[in-house]
Order: structure tokens, then sequence, then C-alpha cells
């Protein structure tokens, strides 16, 4: 559990940071939402001192990040950015294999993680192991950048926009990964972005900033339902309110299981609005389901959507 | 390296060529009688080629050295938060040393410190000192900083950002000035011989005394090759040290 509390900074004078108070379950995927300048980046940077704050205090796990020398609190904790920071005269598994370096684990499970990793984010380690950045396309750095930040099982993981500069077929499918990446490590994340759809697809609470403070910090489908303020009601869009309500709940939610329909089934984890999606691509208005493992396991129709 | 490969290398003509002339000058007595029949002697011969080599070369290594070191140093000082105070006044006073002409260098030092290396050195030293300080802080300064935030996030030590990432990646930068203050240093070397400093540049200034072109030639003519060999090796340095390192 992560537990920021009552923390302030300033730069000339101005608080760009304002008292802010937030807890992050364990296991939670936060995502700090709100718009540029708010902030975001600052109070992230805080968690791990490379800004230290005027007032407040961060604790990890009922710990104190004071407690301990910044560089062995970095260590333990995943950083990824926006531009990814990849040290461009290392290859990726050099990069990828940084932090359990100065961790200073042996070689051999060095090289091991690596590969894990390099399979973990779908880049083939025969193919990637000795690449050089300037050889990576901008999806393939942004994959290294999150295996550098997962390399040595960090407690807690912290995301600044890493998806922003890539293409959105890229950032799609990048999105659906770290997704994967959750359900199955189950990490605390804590993950920056201006993006609101971004947000929606990934969190399982996401907290609006504005003005260096949380204005709400709720699950997505309360967000949207039960706006705290007309600035969160207007930032997560009146717009298009119910594609994004059916962006936020899960087929599982909906599906009837004591029926079957013909054709490809959709994953009980997709989101609602993937089965609309689906629905109108083929013209029907039953889809069957599948569970992870590919069973089917019932039906949702298009009546199950909007009740 | 193949046959091949080592016949079509300039950086070994060239070496060969510098080190043919240093040890075999005396082949070319006949063809400088014929071109110079007044001189006598037309073979520099007051001390051996190879010996003048080797003093301008501790000449040009131990000042290099020194202001590399230096240099460097004060770089990687005036780009660290502590330092930054310093930057500007750093700058400045390695642009001072510059601005002086060596010869003036040499001027004031010999009353203070007597004739011989020493002054020479010295005067090499501060004259070497601006472009390895300024490309210094260049290349620290063109390290992104991106890879400078993902360093410290990752959980560098101040320390181990500097030598495992910055320095590496401003290398090719540094290099080019360790480059341009060496080259500068084998031509400003020979005017060491004026105060007394042995060096390829000693036959040039007793062949000016004594009107003698030859060994202003010969002279000459090593001084040169002595840089371009340098140059080129220092060229040879840099396409290693850039093979990767292509950053952005
Ligand atoms: N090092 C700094 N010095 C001065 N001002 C800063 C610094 N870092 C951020 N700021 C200012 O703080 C505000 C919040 O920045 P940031 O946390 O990066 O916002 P966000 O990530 O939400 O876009 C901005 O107005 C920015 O200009
Ligand atoms: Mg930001």
């Amino acid at each position: 559990m992560i537990e920021l509390d009552h923390i302030t900074k300033r730069y000339d004078g101005r608080a760009v940071v304002d008292d802010l108070s937030l807890s992050v379950a364990e296991g939670e995927f936060c995502i700090l939402l709100g718009p540029s300048g708010c902030g975001k980046s600052t109070m992230l940077r805080i968690i791990n001192r490379l800004v230290v704050a005027d007032a407040g205090t961060v604790r990890i796990a009922g710990e104190e990040t004071t407690a301990l020398r910044p560089e062995i609190l970095r260590r333990r904790i995943g950083y990824a950015i926006q531009s990814t920071g990849l040290f461009p005269h290392w290859t990726v598994a050099d990069n990828v294999a940084t932090v359990p370096r100065l961790l200073k684990w042996p070689p051999k499970r060095v090289a091991a993680r690596v590969d894990e990793l390099l399979e973990l984010l779908r880049l083939e380690p025969r193919l990637y192991r000795n690449k050089y950045q300037h050889q990576l396309s901008g999806g393939e750095k942004q994959r290294v950048g999150v295996a550098r930040a997962l390399a040595a099982d960090p407690e807690l993981l912290l995301m600044d926009e890493p998806f922003g500069a890539v293409d959105p077929v890229t950032r799609d499918a990048l999105q659906a990964e770290l997704l994967r990446i959750h359900r199955a490590t189950r990490k605390t994340i804590i993950f920056v972005t201006h993006d609101v759809d971004e947000a929606l697809r990934l969190a399982s609470s996401i907290a609006i900033m504005d003005k260096g403070r949380v204005v709400q910090h709720a699950a997505p489908l309360e967000l949207l339902q039960r706006p705290a303020t007309g600035f969160v009601a207007d930032f997560v869009g009146r717009q298009g309110l119910g594609l994004k309500l059916l962006a936020v709940r899960r087929v599982a939610e909906r599906a009837r299981d004591d029926e079957t329909a013909p054709g490809q089934p959709v994953p009980l984890e997709a989101s609602l609005r993937d089965a609309l999606s689906a629905m109108t691509e083929r013209g029907t208005d039953r889809l069957p389901v599948a569970d992870a493992a590919g069973r089917r396991v019932g039906v949702i129709a298009l009546a199950d959507l909007v009740r | 390296m193949p046959v091949r490969r080592v016949l079509a290398d300039p950086l070994m003509w060239v070496g060969l060529l510098f080190a043919g002339l240093l040890l075999g000058m005396n082949e070319f007595r006949p063809v400088l009688r014929w071109a110079f029949p007044q001189t006598v002697p037309v073979i520099y011969d007051r001390a051996s080629f190879p010996m003048l080599f080797l003093a301008h070369l501790a000449l040009v290594a131990t000042a290099s050295a020194a202001a590399a070191t230096v240099g460097v140093a004060l770089a990687v000082f005036v780009t660290r938060p502590a330092g930054a105070p310093f930057r500007v006044t750093v700058g400045t006073l390695v642009a001072i040393g510059q601005t002086f002409p060596p010869v003036a260098v040499l001027a004031i030092a010999v009353p203070l410190i007597g004739f011989g290396a020493r002054p020479t050195i010295i005067a090499l030293f501060l004259y070497g000192l601006l472009p390895i300080v300024e490309n210094g802080i260049a290349g620290l300064e063109g390290v992104p900083a991106d890879v400078r935030e993902a360093a410290d996030g990752m959980g560098l030590s101040a320390v181990q950002r500097l030598f495992a990432v910055e320095l590496p990646l401003a290398a090719s930068v540094i290099l080019a000035g360790i480059r341009i203050s060496v080259t500068i240093a084998i031509g400003t070397a020979a005017i060491g011989s004026t105060v007394g400093a042995l060096s390829l540049g000693t036959p040039i200034f007793d062949g000016l005394v004594a009107d003698n072109l030859p060994f202003v030639i010969e002279g000459a003519v090593l001084v040169a090759l002595f840089a371009i060999v340098t140059d080129m090796g220092f060229a040879r340095l840099d396409r290693r040290l850039r093979r990767h390192a292509v950053a952005g």
C-alpha cells in the first residue's frame, strides 16, 4: 500500500503539488489523470524522490521513503517514462539488466531474467537481446523501457505517460500488454496520463488531479456515474458518456451463462464496448463468450449492454 | 587483420613514412646536396632525429595528459550541482589561458622557472586546456535529459551515473577536444626550442639562426608528419567510440 500524506511541492513560490493526499491499495492499477501541468509528473517523481517534496510524507508498505538512501529506494521501484531514456550505448539486454546488476545479481540469473522479460514484453530475445536503441521502433523502445522497469521485480511500478509518444495502434497493443502483465503479476502500478480513454481502459482506480490536488479518487465507473465536481464531469467528458461507460464495464458483468451462440467468442475480460464493436462489425445482436482458457461459457446480447 | 586491409590502411602508410624519415633521413643526403649545393651540412647533426622525436613526444604527452586530466575533471566538476556556480568563472579563466599566445606564456614562464622543458610544458598545458574543458562541458551537457533521468530513476548513484552513462556518452565529444588540443600541442611544442627545450622544432630554429634551409625543411616535415599521424590515430579511435553511441 502506498500512502501519500499531505504532500506539497512549490516551484518559485507556486504550489505545483498542493497538500495532496492519496492512498493506493496493494495490487491496484491507479491512474493519475489530469490536464497538462496539473502536477502529475511532479507527484510521481516525489514518490521515488527524483523530486524532493517541501512538505508531507510518502509511505510504501508503511515505511517512509526517506528511511532509505534514494538509490536504494529507486532500485525497488520500477520507473518508465514517455521518452524511455534507454541508454543508447548499451544493448537491449544491458538496458534491461540495469537494476539487477546494480543489485549485484549473479550474471546467470541476470541473463535468465532478461530473456524472461523480453518474452513477457513479446520481444523475441534471440532477435532483440543485442540490438541498440537506434535499431528499435518507438513501440519496441517502449517495450524495452517497461521491461527495464520490471527487471528486478519491484513492488511498485511508476509510469509517466509511457505510451504518449507512440502511434494509436501500437499504443493499443501496449495497453493490452500492460493489462495482461498487471493481471499476471498483481503489481501496484501508478500510471500518469492525460488521456481519458487510456485511463478508463487501464485503471482499477483513477485519481483526477487539478492544480496540484486530487479532486476525486474512485473506480472508473463511479467517476463516470457520480463525478464529484463539475471539473471532473468536464474532464472525463459529458460527450459520449454512454460509450465510456461501456468501455469500463466487462463482458463478465453482463454475460448469460445458460445460452450458446455460434461464431468467434469474445473473452470475459473484454469491455462491453469491444462487444458492441464486434456485434456491429458482424451484424449480429448475440455473441458467444469464452473464459481465459477459451471455453465457451455463455452469451452476451445487445439488450444486455443497455440494461 | 587480413593483409588486404592492412595494405589499404592510410594510417599505416603515413606512419611508415614518418618512421622512415626519422630513422633514415641520411638517405636523402645526395638529394639535399644536389638541391642545396651551397649549404653544409645538409642533414641536421647536433642530435639524432629519433632523439628529437622522443623529446618532442615527451613534451606533448606530459602536457596533454595533464591538460586532459585537469580539463575533463574541470568539465565534470562544473557540470555537477556542487560545481555549477563555478561554471562561468572556469570558462572565463580557461578562455584567458587560450588568448595568451604561447610565446607570451614562454616569455613569462622563463624568468620564473628558468629555461628548458618545464616552461614549454606549462605553456602547452595552459594552451591545451580550453578545447578540452569546452568539449568536456558540451559533451556532458549533451547527454539527453531523459537518459539522465532514467539513470537516476533506476537507482544509479551519482558516481555510477557519471562513469557508466555520462562519460561514455560524452566520450566522442571529449575525445574531439583532446584531439584538437594534442594537435595544437604538437605544433606549439616546436616553439619550445626557443627556450631550450629539445624537440623536432630544434632543427627549425637552428636552421633559421644558421641560415640553413635544409634543417628547417627537415624539422618542419617531421613536425607536420607527427601531427598528421596523431590526428589520423585519433580519427580511428573516434570511429571506434561512435560505433554504437548514436544518441537520440
Ligand atoms: N523543475 C521545475 N522547476 C520549475 N517548475 C517546474 C519544474 N518541474 C515542473 N514545474 C512546473 O510545475 C507544473 C507541473 O508540472 P508537471 O508535474 O510536469 O505537470 P504534468 O505532469 O501534470 O503535466 C508545471 O507548471 C511545470 O511548469
Ligand atoms: Mg507530465
